[in-house]
C-alpha cells in the first residue's frame, strides 16, 4: 500500500483527504486503484503529472514505473494561481 | 624616532616599486596581477584604474583576505602618489602576499601618462545607508547592489503574489520594476494583497502598487502597464528589455502566453502559484531548464480546471510564495546561488512542510523542444469567464 499525495485542486474528489492509500506494484495499478476508490477522479488524472520519489514518471518508466510501500507518490495537475 | 620622510624611505627600500608604464604592461599581460586601490572612498569616486579592487588603507589588514584570497598572485597596489601604497605593500607582505609591488607616483602619475582611468559607478551616501545590510553580504556587496539598481524585473500581476514580490524587489533596490495588471483594487483583495490599502479601493492595481513601491524606495522606477497580457501586447511589453519576469498571473491563458513569449524572448520566469493552503515555486530558464510546457504541454480542458468559485486562499500563503519568488528573482538578477530551475518547490501551510520534485526539459516540448509544434501565440479561452478570481 502506497500513500499518494492528492493536490489541493483534486481534494473535492477524494472527500478532502490530503493523502490516500492505494494499492499496486506500478504507477498504472496505483492510479487504477485510486480511481476505483474515488470514481470522481476519473478523467482527471491524465492531466496530472505523477512524481515517484520526486522524479516525474515520464522520465522513468511512465505508468510502468514500479512502486512499493516506501514510495512517495505525488500527483500534480497544473495550478493556474487560484485566487 | 624617525621622521615620516625617513620612515617612508626606509619602507620604500624594503619593497618593490614599479612605474606606470611597466604596471600598464603587466596589467595587459596574459596573467595580469591583481590591482588594489587603497585610497579613501572620496578619492576613488573621482576615478580609478580600470579593474582595480578597493580596500581603504585603514581596512587593509582586516579585508585583504576576503578581497584578495590568492596570496600567490602578484598584487599591484596604488594610492594617489605612491607613499601610502608603499606602506600598504609592506603590510601586504607581512600578511603573507608573496609578490607585491607599489605603483610609484600612484594614480596621479598613471593619469598624467595618459593611461586609462574610469569613474567607478558608486552608491551615494544615502544608498550606502539604505542598502547597508546588502553591502555587508559578500555575495551582494557594492557591486551586487549596483547590479540590482541596474536590473529590470517585470511583474505579471499586482495581486496576491505580486504584492510581496514587488515590495521586496523595490525594497532591495531593483532599479526598474514593470507591473502588468488591468484590474482594480477591491475589498476582497485586501485580505492578502498588501501592496494595496483600504484608501485605494477602486484604483487601478498597477497605479496603486506604483504609489506604494515608490513611497518605499524612491530609487525604483515603476513602469505601469494597465493592461491584460494578450497575444497582441506581449511582444511589445517583453521587448522592453527585462532581466527577469515574476509570474503571479491568476489564469491559464496568461500563464501559457507568458511561457511561450518568455521562451521566445529568452527571459527567465520565476513561476509561483497558490491554492488554499498550498503553493508552488520554480524558475523556468529558457533552453537551460524546463519551461512550463515541458511540465504541462497544454492547459487542462476548461471543464476540468478547478472552479474559481471553490478556490480561496489563506491570506499569508501568497506572502510566502511571493517572497520566495522575490528571492529567486534577486538571485537571478545578481547571478548568485542555485536557482530553482529544474526543481519545483511545494509548500503546504497546513502541514508546515516543504517538498520538492525534479523538473526536466522535455525534448518533445511543443515550445522549447527539438521540433517545436507551437510557433505562434495561442489565445486560450478564459476558464472562469465572468467570474474571474483575482490573484
Amino acid at each position: 500500500m502506497s500513500l499518494v499525495r492528492i493536490p489541493p485542486t483534486l481534494r473535492a474528489e477524494t472527500g478532502g483527504a490530503r493523502e490516500v492509500p492505494a494499492e499496486g506494484g506500478t504507477v498504472r495499478e496505483l492510479l487504477d486503484d485510486l480511481t476505483a476508490r474515488f470514481p470522481a477522479l476519473n478523467g482527471q488524472l491524465q492531466y496530472a503529472n505523477v512524481y515517484v520519489n520526486g522524479e516525474d514518471v515520464r522520465t522513468l518508466d511512465g505508468e510502468d514505473t514500479p512502486v512499493d510501500d516506501d514510495t512517495t507518490v505525488i500527483l500534480l495537475p497544473a495550478m493556474a494561481g487560484g485566487v | 624616532m624617525p621622521s615620516y620622510r625617513e620612515l617612508l624611505n626606509q619602507v620604500k627600500a624594503e619593497i618593490e616599486e614599479i612605474d606606470a608604464a611597466a604596471a600598464a604592461q603587466l596589467l595587459d599581460s596574459d596573467e595580469p596581477p591583481a590591482l588594489l586601490d587603497i585610497r579613501e572612498q572620496d578619492e576613488v569616486d573621482q576615478g580609478i584604474i580600470p579593474g582595480a579592487v578597493h580596500i581603504p588603507r585603514g581596512f587593509l589588514e582586516s579585508r585583504s583576505a576576503a578581497t584578495l584570497p590568492d596570496t600567490d598572485r602578484q598584487v599591484v597596489v596604488y594610492c594617489a602618489g605612491g607613499a601610502r601604497s608603499a606602506f600598504a605593500a609592506k603590510t601586504l607582505e607581512e600578511l603573507g602576499y608573496e609578490h607585491v609591488v607599489s605603483l610609484a607616483g600612484g594614480y596621479t602619475d598613471w593619469k598624467r601618462n595618459g593611461l586609462p582611468t574610469e569613474v567607478p559607478k558608486a552608491l551615494g551616501a544615502e544608498q550606502r545607508q539604505r542598502y547597508s545590510r546588502h553591502l555587508l553580504i559578500p555575495e551582494v556587496g557594492e557591486a551586487g547592489q549596483l547590479k540590482l539598481l541596474e536590473s529590470r524585473i517585470l511583474l505579471i500581476g499586482a495581486g496576491g503574489l505580486g504584492s510581496p514580490s514587488s515590495l521586496y524587489l523595490a525594497a532591495a533596490g531593483v532599479g526598474t520594476l514593470g507591473i502588468v495588471d488591468d484590474d482594480e483594487v477591491d475589498a476582497t483583495n485586501l485580505q492578502r494583497q498588501i501592496v494595496h490599502s483600504t484608501d485605494r479601493l477602486g484604483e487601478p492595481k498597477a497605479e496603486s502598487a506604483k504609489r506604494t513601491l515608490q513611497a518605499l524606495n524612491p530609487d525604483v522606477e515603476v513602469k505601469v502597464y494597465q493592461e491584460r497580457l494578450t497575444s497582441e501586447n506581449v511582444d511589445r511589453i517583453l521587448d522592453e528589455g527585462w532581466d527577469v519576469i515574476v509570474d503571479g498571473a491568476d489564469n491559464f491563458p496568461t500563464r501559457y502566453l507568458l511561457n511561450d513569449a518568455s521562451v521566445w524572448h529568452k527571459i527567465p520566469v520565476v513561476h509561483g502559484s497558490i491554492f488554499r493552503f498550498e503553493g508552488q515555486v520554480t524558475v523556468f530558464k529558457p533552453f537551460e531548464g524546463p519551461c512550463y510546457r515541458c511540465l504541462f504541454p497544454q492547459p487542462p480542458p476548461p471543464e476540468l480546471a478547478p472552479s474559481c468559485a471553490e478556490g480561496g486562499v489563506l491570506g499569508v500563503l501568497p506572502g510566502i510564495i511571493g517572497s520566495l519568488q522575490a528571492s529567486e528573482a534577486l538571485k537571478l538578477a545578481l547571478g548568485i546561488g542555485d536557482s530553482l530551475a529544474g526543481r519545483l518547490l511545494l509548500f503546504d501551510a497546513l502541514a508546515g512542510s516543504f517538498s520538492e520534485v525534479k523538473l526536466r526539459r522535455d525534448p518533445d516540448c511543443p515550445v522549447c523542444g527539438e521540433h517545436p509544434t507551437i510557433t505562434e501565440y495561442v489565445d486560450y479561452v478564459e476558464f472562469c469567464q465572468g467570474n474571474r478570481a483575482h490573484v
